[in-house]
């Protein structure tokens, strides 16, 4: 029998933290089902794409926060993704539910063959390489002889069937698909993390150089990392795509990229829950901001941010480990 | 020909810019070592007060100084206020902060003095001395001031114990603080200096490319660049990598499949190339980790 984690014998109010897990874990599940029916339609349309955000966060946690690799880029994943299944449906007339695996597939190949290149780089120049690409795919994406499939400027409309549920709403119909493949891409990432292959990303993030002699094969696993995050990122890019109805390029701008990167560090950097408060923050609090001022609302965000930064240093994951830590007490007897 | 002379010409001028802004970038990351992604909107704002004590009737070059000075108290006093607090926080979060003032700069400048493009003074005649048609005053002048900041910075760092200091507290923090270099105000100092760069730049470049609160979202990111492709650690590599981005720029878009459509890509894809060739840019240090 294994050795329990001694931290996992803590408890809170006389229960232990393994119980309290489990009871978030599904407090978390039953709201998350319960929430179309409390809201109306519009609402379940941004919680909609609040997952889909965190499911591109959790692509770039998966590299930056488990792996150490900077990306700055993954705007370009979130448009590959959304762009095989808008040509999919719109060339194929493949049905939407079919696009989704294809979409990781086509990005985990992008990013396996962008992070070979980008094992020379570290730091601030694999920033810069990765912004590089978020650059390059609007124009790519504008590009005659791509723009055949792509439809250029205007974009693509995509044009998915409506609910097969006679009693949801697409808005809620399209809700649950994404919760679906949200948990999915959930549980994959954390059996990812927590497993053999999660050890030597961590290990390569935190030691390089020991993990090589330790014989891990860092430029294998770095390089995979990124097809993984990319895959991720792309899934994410597919569901938006389908959820919006329509791809143009100029929706995948590297200010794409650098609000996933703030979702990902006001989320929690290495925290699998933390994508999802990640992925509300990103999509909520430009809305508040502009509800408060319209003329200033950037400059609301930006202090939002810093408020952000500021309580929580390690994102809302750190202030949730703070408290637990605060809170918690040895078993008694 | 002509016409590759004229573009390059035209690249060197463009060069001037990414060069100026490149050296307000590795000039904060000498003192920080970080990017500050707010640095061409800092640059932004300050353009903005110069234009403003401008409007109020000051001379050009009572105007220029007092920005100048206002700009370098101006970041000593973002460092003081907003960095100090967060000092042991993860780089990323700063990364966040940075985030933050772009957007805050960004919002208020729009705010105060609204989205209308304004036009912006030369401090240079606008005939050239020379029969060419290749290069304008301004221009010349404009490459003239930043090698003559990257002389003066190039003194300030090599010659003066202020420069040494800041050197030390940017390299090892913990030794220099124990030799006496007070670290905090060094790192206050790197962020008024680069303001006070930033401030320069955008003064210079603003007579180009218009002013208004959007005007240095593309500069900046081609200055970012230019530091790279030369070096974050060498401010001499950074002018030259920010003139190699300009003239790449412009030479691209000569190529027939290319066209000014993918010439950004083009100039990224090479910058991408030059940094697998050499890691630590053309003219920076190459760092070497313990275990």
């Amino acid at each position: 029998m294994p050795t329990r984690n001694p931290a996992d014998m803590l408890q809170i109010a006389g229960i232990e933290m393994v119980s309290w897990r489990r009871i978030w874990l599904v407090a978390g599940l039953v709201i998350a089902i319960a929430l179309p029916f409390l809201f109306e339609g519009f609402t379940v349309f941004q919680l909609t794409r609040a997952l889909i955000y965190a499911i591109a966060i959790l692509g770039l946690n998966l590299l930056t926060g488990f792996n150490g690799q900077f990306s700055l880029g993954h705007s370009a994943f979130f448009a590959i993704g959304a762009y095989t299944t808008a040509i999919m449906m719109d060339r194929w007339e493949v049905a939407y539910y079919w696009t989704i695996l294809p979409a990781a597939a086509v990005c985990f190949v992008a990013g396996f063959l962008f992070g070979l290149p980008a094992l020379r780089l570290e730091g601030l120049y694999l920033a810069l390489a990765t912004f590089a690409l978020a650059t390059a795919t609007p124009q790519i994406l504008k590009y005659e002889p791509v723009a055949k499939f792509t439809g250029g400027v205007q974009g693509l409309d995509v044009f998915p069937d409506d609910s097969p549920v006679s009693f949801l709403s697409n808005d809620q119909w399209w809700y649950y698909f994404t919760l679906v493949v949200a948990l999915i891409a959930f549980l994959v990432a954390w059996n990812l993390v927590r497993g053999r292959t999660g050890r030597a990303m961590i290990a390569i993030r935190d030691n390089p150089i020991a993990s090589k002699t330790m014989g891990i094969n860092t430029a294998l696993y770095k390089s995979l990392t990124f097809g993984v995050s990319a895959a991720f990122t792309g899934v994410a890019g597919a569901l938006e795509a389908i959820v919006i109805q329509f791809v143009a390029p100029d929706s995948f701008t590297f200010l794409l990229a650098v609000s996933f990167l703030v979702g990902l560090v006001v989320g929690g950097i290495g925290s699998i829950p933390g994508a999802i408060f990640g992925g509300l923050f990103i999509l909520l609090i430009p809305n508040w901001a502009d509800q408060i001022s319209q003329g200033l609302s950037w400059a609301i965000y930006g202090l939002f941010l810093i408020g952000a930064v500021y309580v929580m240093p390690a994102g809302a994951a750190g202030l949730v480990r703070l408290v637990t830590m605060r809170l918690a007490k040895k078993p008694s007897g | 020909m002509d016409l590759f002379l004229q573009q390059l010409f035209g690249g060197l001028a463009t060069g001037a810019i990414y060069a100026s802004i490149a050296l307000a970038v590795v000039m904060i990351y000498q003192a920080i070592d970080h990017f500050n992604f707010a640095q061409g909107e800092m640059a932004m704002f300050s353009t903005f007060i110069a234009w403003q004590l401008l409007d109020w009737g000051f001379p050009y070059w009572a105007a220029f100084f007092a920005c100048i000075v206002i700009s370098f108290l101006g970041g000593v006093a973002i460092e003081r206020i907003v960095f100090k607090p967060i000092h042991n926080a993860p780089v990323l979060s700063h990364i966040i902060v940075f985030i933050a003032l772009f957007s805050i700069f960004n919002s208020v400048a729009g705010f105060i003095w609204d989205y209308t493009i304004k036009a912006y003074p030369s401090p240079f005649p606008s005939e050239t001395p020379f029969e060419t048609t290749l290069i304008g005053m301004h221009q010349l002048g404009m490459i003239a001031i930043v090698l003559a900041m990257l002389g003066a910075i190039y003194v300030f760092f090599r010659f003066t114990s202020v420069g040494l200091a800041m050197r030390a507290a940017a390299a090892n923090p913990v030794s220099a603080r124990l030799v006496g270099v007070s670290v905090d105000w060094m790192l206050a100092l790197g962020w008024g200096l680069a303001a006070a760069i930033g401030a320069v730049a955008g003064m210079l470049i603003a007579p180009i490319v218009f002013l208004e609160p959007n005007m240095m979202l593309g500069i900046l990111l081609y200055g970012f660049a230019g530091a790279v492709v030369g070096g974050l650690t060498s401010p001499g590599g950074a002018v030259v990598g920010g003139f190699l981005v300009g003239v790449i720029e412009n030479l691209a878009s000569l190529v027939p499949f290319i066209g000014s459509e993918l010439k950004l890509t083009v100039a990224l894809v090479l910058i991408v190339g030059v940094l697998l060739v050499r890691p630590f840019g053309l003219f920076g240090r190459v760092v070497v980790n313990r275990v």
